[in-house]
């Protein structure tokens, strides 16, 4: 057992509305810059939809992820290493920027010095690729609440699994709101495709980083990504990808995608998990088990077994307590109502989704049952193919028990805490139906609806003596340099020793440590 | 022999050839944030798909063909029982068919650097350079190639432009080898002497960054933050630092 710690996400997406704000706040902080103007590290997805880049999902096409060989070991969907290395001049699974959309801005300067004339000046829109005028006609949120539904969103790979067709009929469809940002994997297929060896996972804490002072532009990264989460810079021909929001975790803040959500579904904190274990998982044979494959790879941080093991890896104290009192360990663990987004993948991604209640209650209203009766509710998640095989093509690699399982128990909580504070009543029948404590279905209740900003992220700041530097990291970054703010890896005053000395900064750990041993997975 | 042959064939080599050493060291030491293929991949991919890999199939054989001519001194083939006229053939059919894919695959890069809008707008004054100076390179070594070899009465450079090039780098430059040579020759070797000089200071730089480690380097790679930061950490350092020049 080697205890590693990780900081993760679970978003609750019952409470998501699609307002964006994840979105922009992003974008504001980190990629509001030229040559990442279609880059969105954070972006909200109206599903059933075809996501962004458009139909991402479909690895037929990409080639994201791993998948196994013949022989049941794993490899990289797009190849082993000396395909990829074949490969270089041109990569063959790289999305063009017509799959994402060409970004454009409008030429308000027209409206105010526009010379007097007959006809009221307008302001039209400008690629910000070219400068030319264009027509915008795709953009990273386009089918938003369902937007051209009718047309775009049959080519939703997800809905090809599907044995009900799903009508996208006004009065008969359903949709929820997917966040997504970068899954910082524990088995990153970004990371394994990147042939430089310029990308890396900081044994710290997880987070899945680009060191921009190796990059080479060799743009395998954003093709293995199975999520589509790195980028191509066209003004640095390097890549980049969601930080999460890593200074801020240091100095013990959430990211500014969970800060700054208005329906407070994110919950971040530490999970512990077996490094030895995650090479195993990822290579379970039937999709189906990779969600108990990874979860079983997650340690429980109250066995005095793991805490004692943590301890001689190095993990500091302060940072087990915080594994303790995580709620994203809680939910993924303990209460088993989060689930992986796309396990299939076998990344093992690390932001991981509580399954939305509301196409079931919108599907109950629909058949004139009460979305506030449990049994209701239950006999609709039971009988329901649409939307459950929806998600479970989304969550479970196409596993309705666990999903049906997961609602269950969110519809069991709504009852009985709708009794418990219409009339005081205490619903056995429902504590036994989920295999609930009262205590527990309380604290779950708690900590799904209203937990508060430390209850909702628990995260230790990092173990770094000297406090003055790590603000001015955090402060003071040039966020107009090109490679963006903090993009560059652990220790960024490492590049001024660079440039002193011409000594290597990256401060790679030696052999003995990476994760897999070379061959098995090759 | 006069002055301009002892400044085309002595001092521009030894120029061309300390810039491009100092030019490398110095680019590697202060700019690792610009060193990249710089990829435009994004912003345009089926012509590129065709003709990025011919392009550079094509070069990577012209390099190994000037490897052999250049470097392997005729006796040595000689020795080896090589025939003049087995070496002139297998010399001149990959040199064709290194033109061939080289011409070809510039001609789609180079067309749709014109063409295309959006790589258009992101070619900076140096690709311009770099493709202007490549494309002369080129031309004129496919021009004698194809010109004067395969089409024309053929010319044994392997018994001066060879020896002059190996001259140079034993400090022992014989400019008055380089004095006969065809023009076109001539202009394939200057040409190419101011690529070289060029060369750190653009995107080629990604040759030397090919990554072959990738073959036996484990997949997943994990770094430790650095334990503590320089004395020197203040505000700024990281935007000045990462751009470097
Ligand atoms: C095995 C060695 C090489 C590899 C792996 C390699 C790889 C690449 C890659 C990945 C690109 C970027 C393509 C894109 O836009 O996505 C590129 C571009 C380019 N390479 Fe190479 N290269 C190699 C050797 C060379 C050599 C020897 C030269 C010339 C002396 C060269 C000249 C160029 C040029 C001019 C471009 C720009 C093409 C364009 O965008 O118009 N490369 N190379
Ligand atoms: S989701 Fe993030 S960590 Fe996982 S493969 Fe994609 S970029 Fe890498
Ligand atoms: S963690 Fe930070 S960088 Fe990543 S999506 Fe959220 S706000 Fe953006």
């Amino acid at each position: 057992m080697r205890v590693m710690a990780q900081v993760a996400m679970v978003m609750n997406l019952d409470k998501c509305i699609g307002c964006h704000t994840c979105s922009v706040t992003c974008k504001q902080t980190w990629t509001n810059r030229e040559g990442t103007e279609y880059v969105w590290f954070n972006n909200v997805e109206t599903k059933p939809g075809v996501g962004y880049p458009k139909r991402y999902e479909d690895q037929d096409r990409w080639r994201g992820g791993w998948e196994l060989d013949r022989r049941g070991r794993l490899k990289l969907r797009s190849g082993g290493r000396v395909r990829r290395l074949l490969n270089l001049f041109a990569n063959p699974d790289l999305p063009a920027l017509d799959d994402y959309y060409e970004p454009a801005s409008y030429d308000y300067d027209t409206l105010i010095t526009a010379p007097a004339g007959t006809h009221t000046p307008v302001a039209r829109p400008k690629s910000a690729i070219t400068g030319e005028d264009m027509a915008i006609t795709w953009g990273a949120n386009w089918e938003d609440d369902l937007g051209g539904a009718p047309e775009h969103a049959p080519a939703d790979p997800n809905l090809a699994a599907m044995t009900e067709k799903v009508r996208f009929e006004f009065e008969r469809t359903f949709m929820f709101h997917l966040p997504r940002i970068c899954e910082h994997c524990l088995n990153p297929a970004c990371v394994s495709a990147c042939p430089s060896g310029a990308m890396y996972k900081r044994a710290e804490d997880g987070v899945v980083l680009v060191d921009q002072n190796r990059c080479r532009g060799w743009r395998m990264c954003v093709s293995a990504c199975p999520y589509k989460k790195v980028y191509v810079n066209h003004r640095t021909g390097k890549a980049e990808k969601c930080t999460f929001c890593f200074p801020r975790l240091e100095a013990g803040q959430p990211t500014v995608c969970a800060e700054t959500c208005p329906g407070r579904l994110r919950y971040l904190g530490l999970v512990l998990y077996d490094a030895d274990a995650v090479l195993a998982a990822a290579s379970t044979p039937d999709p189906t088990d990779l969600l108990d494959a990874q979860r079983a790879a997650f340690l429980d941080p109250d066995d005095p077994d793991v805490r004692a093991a943590a301890l001689a890896e190095g993990i500091p104290e302060d940072w087990l307590d915080a594994a303790r009192r995580s709620p994203v360990h809680r939910l993924i663990s303990h209460y088993q109502v989060a689930l992986p987004l796309h396990p299939e993948y076998r990344t093992l991604p690390m932001v991981w989704y509580i399954p939305p209640l509301s196409p079931v209650l919108d599907a109950v209203s629909e058949q004139d049952g009460d979305p506030a009766d449990p049994d209701d509710v239950f006999h609709a998640i039971r009988g329901l193919r649409i939307p459950l095989e929806y998600l479970a093509n989304l969550f479970t690699a196409g596993d309705t028990e666990v999903v049906a399982g997961v609602l269950m128990k969110l519809a069991a909580m709504r009852g009985y805490m709708r009794a418990r504070s219409l009339d005081g009543s205490v619903s056995t029948e429902l504590l036994t139906a989920t295999g609930m404590s009262a205590a527990e279905m309380e604290e779950m209740y708690r900590l799904l609806a209203i937990a508060k900003y430390e209850d909702r992220y628990v995260i230790p700041a990092a173990h770094r003596e000297n406090a003055a530097a790590l603000s001015s990291q955090g402060m003071g970054c040039g966020l107009d340099s090109d490679g963006g703010p903090g993009m560059g890896g652990e220790d960024l005053q490492g590049f001024q020793d660079f440039h002193l000395t011409g000594a290597r900064s990256d401060g790679r750990i030696g052999l003995s440590l990476f994760v897999k041993p070379r061959g098995r997975t090759s | 022999m006069n002055a301009v042959d002892v400044v085309l064939w002595v001092v521009l080599p030894y120029v061309a050839l300390t810039v491009f050493v100092l030019g490398h060291v110095w680019r590697w030491r202060t700019d690792q944030f610009g060193w990249t293929t710089h990829t435009t991949q994004l912003l345009e991919s089926r012509w590129l798909r065709l003709g990025a890999p011919l392009f550079h199939l094509g070069l990577l054989l012209a390099i190994g063909g000037h490897a052999i001519g250049l470097l392997v001194p005729k006796a040595w083939t000689e020795a080896l029982g090589v025939s003049e006229h087995t070496y002139h053939i297998v010399a001149l059919g990959g040199g064709v068919l290194a033109a061939v894919l080289v011409v070809s695959g510039l001609v789609l890069l180079l067309a749709r650097r014109l063409v295309n809008g959006r790589v258009r707008r992101t070619t900076t004054r140096m690709d311009k350079v770099l493709y202007l100076v490549l494309s002369a390179v080129i031309a004129f070594g496919t021009g004698g190639t194809v010109g004067r070899n395969l089409l024309g009465c053929g010319y044994d450079y392997r018994e001066t432009i060879a020896v002059w090039f190996r001259g140079i780098f034993w400090f022992h430059p014989e400019p008055r080898l380089m004095v006969d040579v065809p023009l076109v020759f001539q202009l394939h070797a200057l040409s190419a002497l101011v690529l070289f000089g060029l060369w750190p200071f653009t995107r080629l730089v990604h040759v030397w960054s090919v990554p072959v480690a990738y073959l036996w380097r484990p997949y997943v790679l994990y770094r430790h933050r650095r334990p503590r930061l320089s004395a020197s950490a203040r505000p700024g350092a990281v935007g000045d630092g990462r751009r470097g020049a």
